[in-house]
This record gives structure tokens, sequence and C-alpha cells, in this order.
């Protein structure tokens, strides 16, 4: 897939009552991190991108406003994936379907994840576990534009490395990232550019 | 048979239990007395002050008057479902959602009854069509407010979980699928259990009312189970509407869950 001339993520004008206005424009494969103390505003921004908080202003993907796409498929398509996971269902592999669950099965030892984990209940996963795996069923649906809203917040040295490496293969595969990350090592190693959020708007770091 | 005429000296008798159990709340410190007292003169108010209405009612059979005296309970319990659970739809949304089912659920029940099973000349006599009213509302209001307050509370509690599928892109519909699920089985479980457990575990009030008012045994029981099948079926279908129409609340054009529309109720 060769990169569209205009960028892959555009966001202009985009505000709400709580937070903005927003100017952005990421392209296919970049990956911009933001920081921020906490209630700056960082999650709001995303979730307004994916159109799950109402927002006014534009969104462009790939070219093309948001509003020229049904809701659920523009968020199938620039995805975010919250801090706090959510599920849905008893059993770990009811939350993957059909090829879905097929790609978690290489993805979990590939995570640091044991391989019998997605046959189990969701009780007994740990908040790390919970973690990765959200990440993994976030990235089976294979989003154009990932919001990853603090991917490894709850992960250790050795995790959050190979996060970072399953990240990185999907910049080279052009997907655009926002990062919310509260470490600023994280910011510049994944980051092409690097913004925080102060009082619910962005600015240079 | 007729029905053995009570006089105010057999129900002073009765009151005597009410009087023993004041007693007992006051040498065991159960601090229920007032309570009781209250509940129970307002019960006697409350019943008395309807005999009154319904005798006129039913003398006047108008029905114009028998449309205002059912509109009247129906908006009462609308009015019910709205204020029990423990979230708020903004807008008065509790009150025109459990209304609006709850009137939808009871007129269609009543209304199938009245022109089918029971037929009474003409159909919307007041001595049938205001009890069975009564009746059905009572068991659709029960449904309705369970099943209300299971999605409310469920979809603040599992709002994670909502928002995980709605951000994976599925359909507002389907992410509320499991939500939507339970809150009407949690509606319509004491009907079923109702149901189960009639004639065994308990006489239903219907059929005891009949039996002591001299109705042979085998007709109330078929008066009975008519009923039965009528406040199932009201339940059913007020807790599938309620639920449907408070989901429908909570989203909005793009699909969003919208919990910005609900509010915790002050507890005084």
């Amino acid at each position: 897939m060769s990169a569209p001339p205009q960028a892959r993520l555009r966001v202009a004008g985009l505000h709400s009552r709580l937070a903005g206005p927003f100017d952005l424009a990421v392209d296919a494969g970049e990956c911009i991190a933001i920081a921020g103390p906490s209630g700056s505003g960082k999650s709001l921004l995303l979730r307004m991108i994916a159109d799950l908080d109402p927002s006014e202003g534009n969104v462009w993907l790939d070219g093309r406003e948001r509003h020229d796409f049904p809701a659920p498929v523009w968020r199938h398509q620039v995805l975010y994936n919250a801090a706090e996971t959510g599920w849905w269902s008893e059993t770990v592999a009811d939350h993957f379907l059909g090829p879905a669950l097929a790609f978690a099965r290489t993805m979990v030892p590939r995570l640091g994840l044991p391989s019998d984990l997605l046959d189990g209940s969701v009780l007994r996963l740990s908040t790390g576990e919970r973690q990765r795996l959200a990440l993994i069923r976030a990235l089976a649906c294979a989003p154009k534009v990932f919001l990853a809203d603090e991917p490894t917040g709850a992960l250790d040295q050795d995790a959050t490395a190979l996060v970072e490496t399953i990240l990185r293969e999907r910049l080279a595969d052009g997907v655009a990232i926002v990062l919310v990350t509260h470490s600023p090592e994280q910011a510049v190693r994944l980051g092409h550019r690097q913004f925080r959020m102060q009082d619910r708007h962005l600015v240079a770091p | 048979m007729t029905p053995i005429l009570l006089h105010p000296g057999d129900i002073a008798i009765a009151a005597v239990l009410i009087l023993l159990d004041g007693v007992l709340s006051i040498t065991l410190q159960l601090g229920l007395h007032r309570q009781l007292a209250i509940a129970a003169t307002r019960m006697v108010v409350q019943l008395v002050l309807v005999g009154f209405i319904l005798r006129a009612v039913f003398a006047i059979g108008s029905p114009w008057l028998t449309l205002a005296v059912v509109v009247t309970m129906v908006a009462i319990a609308g009015r019910e479902v709205a204020a029990r659970p423990e979230q708020r739809l903004g807008r008065f949304g509790n009150y025109a959602v459990g209304a609006s089912a709850v009137a939808m659920a009871t007129l269609l029940t009543a209304l199938l009854a009245l022109t089918t099973a029971i037929r009474p000349h003409p159909w919307y006599d007041p001595h049938y069509a205001i009890p069975l009213v009564g009746i059905v509302l009572g068991n659709v209001l029960n449904g309705a407010s369970l099943a209300l307050d299971s999605l409310l509370g469920g979809v603040v509690r599992e709002r994670a979980a909502v928002e995980a599928q709605l951000a994976l892109g599925a359909s507002y519909m389907r992410a509320m699928r499991g939500l939507i699920r339970t809150s009407v089985r949690r509606g319509l479980l004491p009907t079923i259990n109702q149901m189960a457990a009639a004639g065994i575990i308990t006489l239903p009030g219907i059929m005891t009312g009949q039996i002591l008012a001299g109705m042979d045994p085998l007709e109330a029981a078929k008066y009975q189970i008519l009923l039965m099948f009528l406040l199932s079926g009201g339940s059913g279908l007020a807790a599938v509407a309620v639920v449907y129409l408070a989901a429908w609340r909570l989203t909005d054009d793009r699909q969003r869950l919208r919990l910005d529309r609900l509010t915790a109720k002050h507890r005084g």
C-alpha cells in the first residue's frame, strides 16, 4: 500500500464543551506521542477522534470526512484502545470472533502471554494480561489509525518492550498511531513528534 | 351463594392484630409502631376512598369517566416505574419511558382480554375494565421497573464493556445486546416465578377473592389462569418496551453511548 498524498489522519478545529480546539495531522506510518497530567484531556481527544464522544469540527481519514462513514465503520478504522479495558463475556476467547481468534493465537506468545490464556475466564486475568489482550483484540481489527491510550500503563519493562515492537510493526505497515503515554522515554522511543496536553489544549513540549 | 358481607365490627376485630404488632414493636424496641400505624391508616383511608370512587364510577357507567380513571392509574404507575431506578434519564426520560411502556403493555393486554376472553357488555363496562387494568398494571409496573433499573444500573456499571465493543466497530444495539437481554430477563423473572408457584405455594389473590365471594373453585381457577396469562404477557411486553425505549435514549445518531444523559438520583 503506497502512502496517500494527504495525511492519513487530519483533525481540524475539533472541540467539545470539555476540550479543544485541536488541530493535528498524522501521516501513514507516523506516531505522535501525547503526554500530560491526568485529567488534562488526553483521553478526551482520542475519544473525540474516534467519535465516541460528541464533538464539533472535522476529522478526515485518508481525506474522507468522518461523517461520510457510518459511525461503526469509522470506529473500526480509527480505533480507540481505552486505558481501562472492557470485557463483555465470560471467556477470553469470546472476545475474539472468527479470524480475530486465529490472529490472537499467533499474537499471544509474542506478547509474553501463556498460550492457554485465551481459553480461560476473563475474571482470572491480571490487569497487565487484560491490557495486552485488549491490544491484540484492537489490532485484530487492522485499523488504519490506532488511538492508543496508555497501552503499557500496567506493564513491566519487558512486556512494554514487546508491545512497542508490535506497535513499530504496525507503523511499518502504514498505520498512523496517536499514543497517549505517561512515560517520557516511551514518547521518545515511539513518537516521531511529541506533544503535551495542558488544560485541554495541545502544545509543543 | 352470596358473599358474606363484613360489618365494621368484624374489621375492628382484625385490626386488633395490627395493635398487637404495635405492642410487640414497642416491647421489643423495634421502632416500627409509628410506621405501622401510618401504613395501616393509609391503607384503610385509600381503600375506602377507592371503594367510594369505584361505586360512583360503576353507577355512572360512562366510557369517558372509565377512560379518565384508567388514564390516571396508568400515569401513576408510570411515575412509579420512573421513580424506582437509582439512575435517571435526562429531560424526564424515566417518566416518558416508564409511562409509555406501561401504558402500551397494559392497554394492549386489557383490551385483548375485554374484547376476546371476558367480553362484558358493553366491552368498556367499568366493573370489568377498571379492576382488570388495575391488576395488569400492578404486575406490569413491577416488571417494567425491575427491567428499567437493571438496564440503567447495568449500563453505568458495564460502561467499559459497552464502549470497548463500540470502539471495535460494533453497532450500538450489538454492544448493548447482553445488557438488554439481562434486563428483560430481570423484568420477567418475578412473573415466571409467580406462575410456577401459583396454587402450590400461594393461592393467588384473584382466586382467593373469588372463592371467598362464593365462586366455584374451578371457575375461580379459570379466571386466575386467564389473568396469569394476561399478567405475564403484559409484563413481558412492558419489560421489552421499557428496555428498548431507555436504550434508544442512551444513544444518538452516531451510535455513541451517551451516559451524559443519565444522572444519579439524589437520595435524601
